[in-house]
């Protein structure tokens, strides 16, 4: 039966659906299980990336519910790096929100269906379905950036994410809506379709807000403001889940939309991508060069990123995207290790400390975080030895080779500036006299997670290269 | 000859009641009246068999809109009378406003007179419906077939709302005393009462 085909196809976010369901019975008589829910939910997480796992070693590519979804390599890519940085921001969470007294079990709950909807956005053929898991998956951030509501800055950043992203919805939408109207259909392939035979001003229009609520999605200039805020206002978990997960599904969504639905006029979209990239690299690396706190610095460092990435999109070609998806992971694995180093910055009192001042010498203090920090640093402004470097080597390579050489000598001149900022935290790590407030972590989990990270990050991240370039340039094949 | 009749009637009430929501005094009232218009609207769209679209007037906008203002209406202190205060002062802004409008509804009817803008062709299947179905049944059919995974999803969204009003707001307060049926039922006059042989010229203890 069609319908039960459907639904086999779909079975990685039925599972976390009923997972979700579950463990929030088993919140309601349970309420102290927090930690218990987490780990099922890492539990949930697993089983739907088994089966994620085994579609993309079957090669599926198949629709599903008429066209509405698509279950191909591209997005169980894409699903497998979301479970994982969800499974991630899952683990490091419990400690941090039992010192905030905000350890609930709709944590584990909200970040499920979050995944959920994160699920039906990398899998979207559709604008319906595009926009519902967006929705989904906005929703459930939404409550989650003010998760501790004891901190007026959570509630701030919670409200401040909830009215933005609401305003990025409505744009969304009302380029849905053109769309729909000079397409004729709201389904990718049929769009294609009709900008094959014509591309009217209407349309145009139509691309232009969908293009930039879905900017909005992943923080990219100028849709970037709300970032700092959230980034800083939010529990850092949280943070760091937002700096991952969300913005590769977002980034994985933009990505399917522009090539599958608007792929056939690529005059009509590059220009938007490439300006979109160059502001978002520019202010990403010259906004963060004031900042005072470590979480406002890490969101205009993921701005930053988000630039490089869209240089990837802005080819338009199979090695671009492939690239991308290199990026992607490299990008994930770097900033979810920055914030668990974030998060041991703990003074003698159990306070998290977040600013410049407070790393001032930690090298003297406690050398193996500092170590672990700076590789991260290292990383993200991409120095050679490190892993980020492979990343934006493979992107730059990606833009040259489609002939867009201005665009990769900007993106480097602009990644020069943005290491100005990072190699700030190392200077102010292993050069200032030490301020000695942080003590050691006791949360072991962070150690481990942040260290193996920081491995992930060194040298030794270049031996998954050839597994890497394989897996991506498969995915990347499945839009093609 | 009923249908025109039954449309004069239900077009006149909703005009009326219109003119009443803005000159009632007392704001409930506005609220009341709206929702006679609502009502009357929605008789509107069934003389045109727009079915389904009438049941939402009566569900969302009788059903929760008008009801949420009353809410509003009745909950927030708001003094009417110095609103009002301000009106001679805001007419022009209020003027100049509804021309502005005046002259867009003006320039889209021109526009609409000068032609159709050029739209795309609807799918076969989703937008075209044969006349003989309700248009209810067409819904319904499209929403529970094709899109039953997405109606589904939407299910969820809607239970994240609850779930993060319940968790942004839900306090555990320890001052309140919940209700415990058996220990309430089982309470004798002996345990809440006591006799006490007050002297005279004494304060009571309690």
């Amino acid at each position: 039966m069609e319908l039960n085909a459907s639904l086999s196809l779909v079975r990685p976010e039925v599972i976390l659906s009923f997972s979700a369901l579950g463990l929030l019975l088993l919140a309601a008589w349970r309420e102290q299980a927090g930690r218990l829910i987490s780990i099922l939910a890492i539990v949930a997480l697993g089983a739907a990336a088994a089966f994620v796992i085994s579609f993309m070693m079957n090669g599926t590519n198949l629709s599903a519910f008429d066209g509405l979804l698509v279950n191909d390599s591209f997005g169980n890519f894409s699903k497998i790096l979301i479970f994982i940085a969800a499974a991630i921001s899952l683990m490091i969470a419990p400690r941090f929100l039992e010192n905030a007294g905000a350890m609930r079990a709709e944590y584990p709950v909200l970040i499920l269906l979050s995944c959920v909807g994160m699920g039906v956005m990398v899998s979207a053929t559709d604008l319906i379905s595009l926009y519902i898991g967006l929705e989904l998956q906005s929703l459930s951030a939404y409550v989650l950036a003010s998760f501790v509501r004891s901190d007026g800055r959570s509630a701030e950043a919670g409200l401040k994410y909830f009215v933005l992203g609401a305003l990025a919805s409505g744009m969304l939408l009302f380029g849905a809506s053109l769309v729909y109207g000079f397409a004729g259909s709201t389904s990718f392939a049929a769009i294609g379709a009709a900008m094959d035979a014509e591309v009217g001003l209407g349309l145009i229009f139509g691309i232009v807000f969908i293009l930039s609520g879905l900017a909005f999605k992943i923080s990219a200039a100028p849709f970037h403001m709300w970032t700092p805020d959230v980034y800083e206002g939010a529990p850092t978990p949280v943070t760091a889940f937002f700096a991952s997960a969300p913005k590769v599904a977002a980034i994985a969504l933009t990505i399917r939309i522009v090539l599958e639905a608007f792929g056939s006029q690529i005059l009509v979209w590059q220009q938007i991508i490439i300006a979109v990239a160059l502001m978002s690299i520019i202010i990403g690396a010259v906004g963060a060069i004031g900042q005072q706190n470590l979480k406002r610095l890490m969101a205009y460092s993921s701005i930053n990123n988000v630039g490089f990435i869209l240089i990837g999109l802005a080819t338009g070609t199979e090695q671009g995207i492939s690239a991308m998806l290199v990026y992607l992971v490299i990008y994930v694995a770097m900033t979810l290790g920055s914030f668990i180093c974030l998060m041991q910055l703990k003074d003698k009192d159990g306070g998290y400390r977040e600013e410049f001042a407070d790393i001032a010498g930690l090298s003297k203090t406690r050398p193996p975080l500092a170590a672990a920090l700076a590789i991260f640093m290292f990383s993200l402004a991409g120095f050679p030895p490190l892993f980020g470097f492979w990343g934006k080597l493979v992107v730059f390579n990606a833009a040259v080779a489609a002939g867009l050489l201005p665009l990769a000598v900007i993106g480097i001149t602009a990644s020069v500036i943005g290491a100005f900022y990072y190699l700030k935290v190392v200077k102010v790590m292993y050069f200032d006299d030490a301020a000695d407030v942080i003590v050691d972590s006791d949360d072991k989990v962070l150690v481990w997670t942040g260290g193996l990270l920081a491995a992930a990050n060194s040298p030794l991240g270049y031996f998954a290269i050839p597994a890497l370039g394989l897996w991506t340039a498969y995915a990347a094949r499945a839009l093609f | 000859m009923i249908q025109l009749v039954s449309f004069y009637i239900f077009a006149s009430i909703v005009i009326a009641s219109a003119a009443m929501v803005i000159f009632a005094r007392n704001p409930v009232h506005s609220v009341l009246w709206l929702i006679v218009a609502f009502f009357n609207a929605a008789g509107l769209m069934v003389l045109i068999g727009a079915e389904f679209i009438a049941m939402l007037l009566v569900i969302v906008y009788v059903g929760a809109v008008a009801v949420l203002f009353l809410f509003v209406v009745m909950m927030l202190d708001i003094d009417f009378a110095e609103l009002r205060a301000g009106f001679v002062k805001n007419v022009p802004l209020g003027l100049l406003l509804a021309i502005v409008l005046v002259a867009e509804l003006v320039l889209g009817i021109g526009a609409y007179q000068a032609g159709a803008v050029k739209l795309g062709t609807p799918e076969v299947g989703v937008a075209t419906v044969s006349a003989t179905v309700p248009n209810i049944e067409a819904i319904g059919a499209l929403l529970y077939s094709k899109y039953v995974f997405l109606f589904e999803t939407a299910g969820l969204i809607l239970l994240v709302a609850m779930v993060g009003a319940i968790v942004l707001t839900h306090r555990r307060s320890h001052g309140t005393r919940g209700q415990n049926i058996s220990s309430q039922v089982q309470r004798r006059p002996q345990d809440a009462t006591r006799n006490v042989n007050q002297p005279v010229g004494q304060g009571i203890e309690l």
